[in-house]
């Protein structure tokens, strides 16, 4: 009888800070029981040997914001058998997506004395713009513990545990105060994906969206309930923007308040 | 024919993508290049018209390895411009955060990403039959810099709880103290990290170097200092722009720090050890000492073992902070923008983070300038390989290419940080 094959387990990444995967690294506890149950086929920023593929889960880290890394990633979907998607960057293009509102022919000589050498697109572009994707797990940073429940789910073909309800929910579990009802703090609390725990109320301060929107998101209704805490349209958009600026839901709003 | 390349498509255990290119002609290096691939992400150009206020937690997110440098960096070049100075306890908490972050990213750099090399496994995994008790404890070490990054910043990867004027919640005295058991357990760890690296074989390699550092007259530097180097700078930060430029090349996305009047320079642990040994802990300097190192160390692969010694010194470092620790009466200090230019620079564990930004009337972004230090390292980790390629010619090309990566993950490089950078060939012809 031949032996249990292990799942490869590949590991990619495009425009990104290296948190997303840095977070399988922190799972420090949990990290020798994984790689135990899975062969590592391809993660460069933790081991020089690579496997050919096919790999049975490709972790996808970053946007697209090359020519070559659109490329790259049709070469990846074709030899994975499943694709997912970890962190802003590779589910709404991340804080490099604060390019699209702008002209990028502009930004290049800001940061670089010889704009000639710079390949990009003017776009920073999610994953599943260029591919299909089979899962996608949000926040910036991601979750570990929701990684490590993803990744359980999908060798043991279950469909993964994440919450699709907002960061108010988890306020209440945790019996956090509304920081904005109580202190009249702006929080994107309401139209945010649950996942991070209600961190940032819990420390006194608004959340500032870095799971991206949640399902069905009021935003029209936040803005209004911010505007009426004295926060001004420029300051609205700002908010919007910042690491899932081109989700959808949150890409409409900010433009909503630019006039 | 007697010419080869040498070439890492990319290099693997290092932070972001980037590879390695050398070219060898009759016996001769003639070129070197750290290709940095990871593509640009434009921070400088749209934090222009963000509010001073949102640059710590946008800055963060050019390294999910360092996120607590950029914010230190950012919260510091704010103060700077709007005539802040942070005393006290909320001092103390920005130091316990960055231990936090030196003990995290040195245990990782040293157990996951460069024992390997030393000990002749592709990774950690593989390493882990073999060493299992070591991989352990790197392992627990790490968890424990991440405790302190959990409590002290809400998250260890892009902490939360990082404002300018200090913090949005500050911990309380038994909060902090429930660290206290699992400091002293890092504190003896790291002590064993320094006597177990010692026994690796170390390549016999030093070139004349200009190292630069913070340097500060009562502690080992973090957040403050003087910028100095081992071959007399001694300038306040704000006079950096005057003695450093950037400099943009082809191969490579990130841009390459020089010094104006001496060309490349090196910064980070060996840099830090060697311009501030004296302000290390007693039990640093012994370990230190035990290891084989004294007060001067010119070989970047003993980098590695200074990485250790600075992981002894934060866990104390951080254990002082926890003892003394007062709750201050308010977690920030208010500040008020002003039009100005702040500069702020501190010691990230790869290290010095330059920051520099000009700000409107009502505290906007006009302008930013972001200096990481694996930029400032790009030249001479070039220099260093050509130099150590050049003595070691007669090796076979596998272990050639095995020992330059090696010579490149001396410097913890992180890519991501460089372009806000590595991939090796080596060309012999």
């Amino acid at each position: 009888m031949a032996a249990v094959r292990k799942p490869k387990i590949a590991v990619w990444k495009f425009a990104s800070c290296d948190g997303c995967q840095l977070s399988l690294l922190d799972c420090e506890d949990e990290l020798l029981s994984i790689v135990g149950a899975v062969e590592i086929a391809n993660f460069p920023e933790a081991s020089r040997a690579v496997v050919k593929g096919p790999y049975d889960i490709s972790l996808v880290e970053g946007s697209i914001t090359t020519p070559h890394d659109e490329e790259r990633l049709h070469t990846i979907r074709r030899s994975s058998k499943l694709l997912i998607t970890i962190g802003a960057c590779a589910t709404a293009g991340g804080i490099q997506a604060l390019r699209n509102f702008k002209n990028i022919a502009d930004f290049i000589p800001m940061v670089y004395a010889k704009p000639e050498y710079i390949q990009t697109l003017s776009k920073s572009t999610p994953i599943n713009d260029h591919v299909f994707v089979d899962f996608q797990l949000r926040g910036c940073p991601i979750n570990k513990l929701q990684l490590v429940e993803v990744l359980n789910a999908f060798l043991n073909r279950r469909k993964p545990v994440t919450p699709a309800h907002g960061v108010c929910m988890e306020c209440k579990r945790r019996g956090t105060v509304c920081v904005m009802v109580a202190n009249g703090t702006p929080c994107l609390g309401p139209v945010t994906l649950a996942g991070c725990g209600a961190l940032c109320p819990a420390y006194d301060r608004g959340c500032y969206g870095c799971f991206g929107p949640k399902e069905t998101p009021n935003t029209t209704s936040m803005s209004a309930g911010w505007t009426a805490l004295g926060v001004t349209e420029p300051e609205l958009v700002r908010a919007f923007r910042s690491f899932n600026a081109y989700a959808e839901a949150f890409r409409k709003e900010s433009e909503a308040h630019e006039r | 024919m007697n010419a080869k390349t040498i070439k890492v498509d990319v290099l693997a255990r290092v932070e972001g993508e980037g590879g390695l290119f050398v070219r060898v002609r009759d016996q001769r290096v003639t070129e070197v290049k750290l290709n940095i691939f990871e593509p640009p992400r434009f921070f400088e150009a749209f934090l222009r018209g963000r509010k001073f206020s949102e640059a710590p937690d946008i800055t963060a997110r050019i390294c999910g390895i360092c996120p607590v440098a950029y914010q230190m960096s950012a919260c510091h070049a704010a103060e700077d411009a709007f005539g802040v100075h942070i005393e006290g306890s909320i001092r103390e908490l920005r130091r316990l955060l960055y231990c936090g972050e030196w003990i995290e990213s040195h245990a990782l750099h040293i157990y996951m990403l460069h024992a390997p090399d030393f000990l002749g496994y592709e990774d950690v995994i593989q390493m882990a039959k073999d060493h299992p008790e070591a991989v352990q404890r790197g392992l627990r070490l790490k968890k424990i810099g991440n405790q302190i990054m959990t409590l002290v910043g809400g998250r260890e990867i892009h902490p939360i709880n990082v404002r300018v004027g200090g913090f949005y919640k500050a911990p309380s005295k038994q909060q902090l103290k429930g660290l206290t058991e699992d400091l002293k357990w890092a504190r003896d760890a790291a002590v064993e990290t320094c006597r177990w690296v010692s026994t690796f074989t170390f390549p016999e390699f030093q070139r004349d170097y200009e190292f630069v550092a913070l340097r500060h007259p009562d502690e080992y530097p973090l957040n403050e200092g003087r910028l100095v180097s081992s071959k007399g700078l001694d300038i306040p930060i704000q006079e950096y722009e005057q003695h450093f430029a950037e400099e943009h090349h082809k191969h490579s996305n990130a841009l390459h720090s020089a010094l104006l009047e001496r060309g490349s320079y090196f910064v980070g642990p060996l840099a830090r050890y060697n311009l501030n040994y004296e302000k290390l802990t007693p039990l640093a300097q012994k370990a230190a000492r035990t290891a084989g190192l004294t007060a001067t160390c010119r070989n970047p692969f003993q980098g590695i073992l200074v990485r250790a010694v600075e992981t002894v010194y934060a866990c104390e470092e951080a254990l002082r902070v926890i003892a003394h620790y007062e709750e201050p009466d308010k977690p920030y200090v208010e500040v008020t923008p002003r039009v100005s230019i702040g500069h702020g620079c501190t010691e990230a564990p790869r290290g010095i983070l330059y920051h520099r930004y000009r700000y409107d009337d009502r505290g906007l972004i006009s302008n930013a300038k972001i200096v990481p230090p694996t930029s400032q390292n790009l030249k001479t980790m070039e220099e260093d390989l050509s130099e150590f390629v050049s003595a070691r010619l007669h090796l076979p090309n596998d272990r050639l290419q095995w020992q330059c990566e090696q010579a490149i993950r001396n410097y913890d490089p992180c890519i991501s940080c460089a372009t806000h950078f590595l991939k090796l060939r080596v060309e012999r012809e």
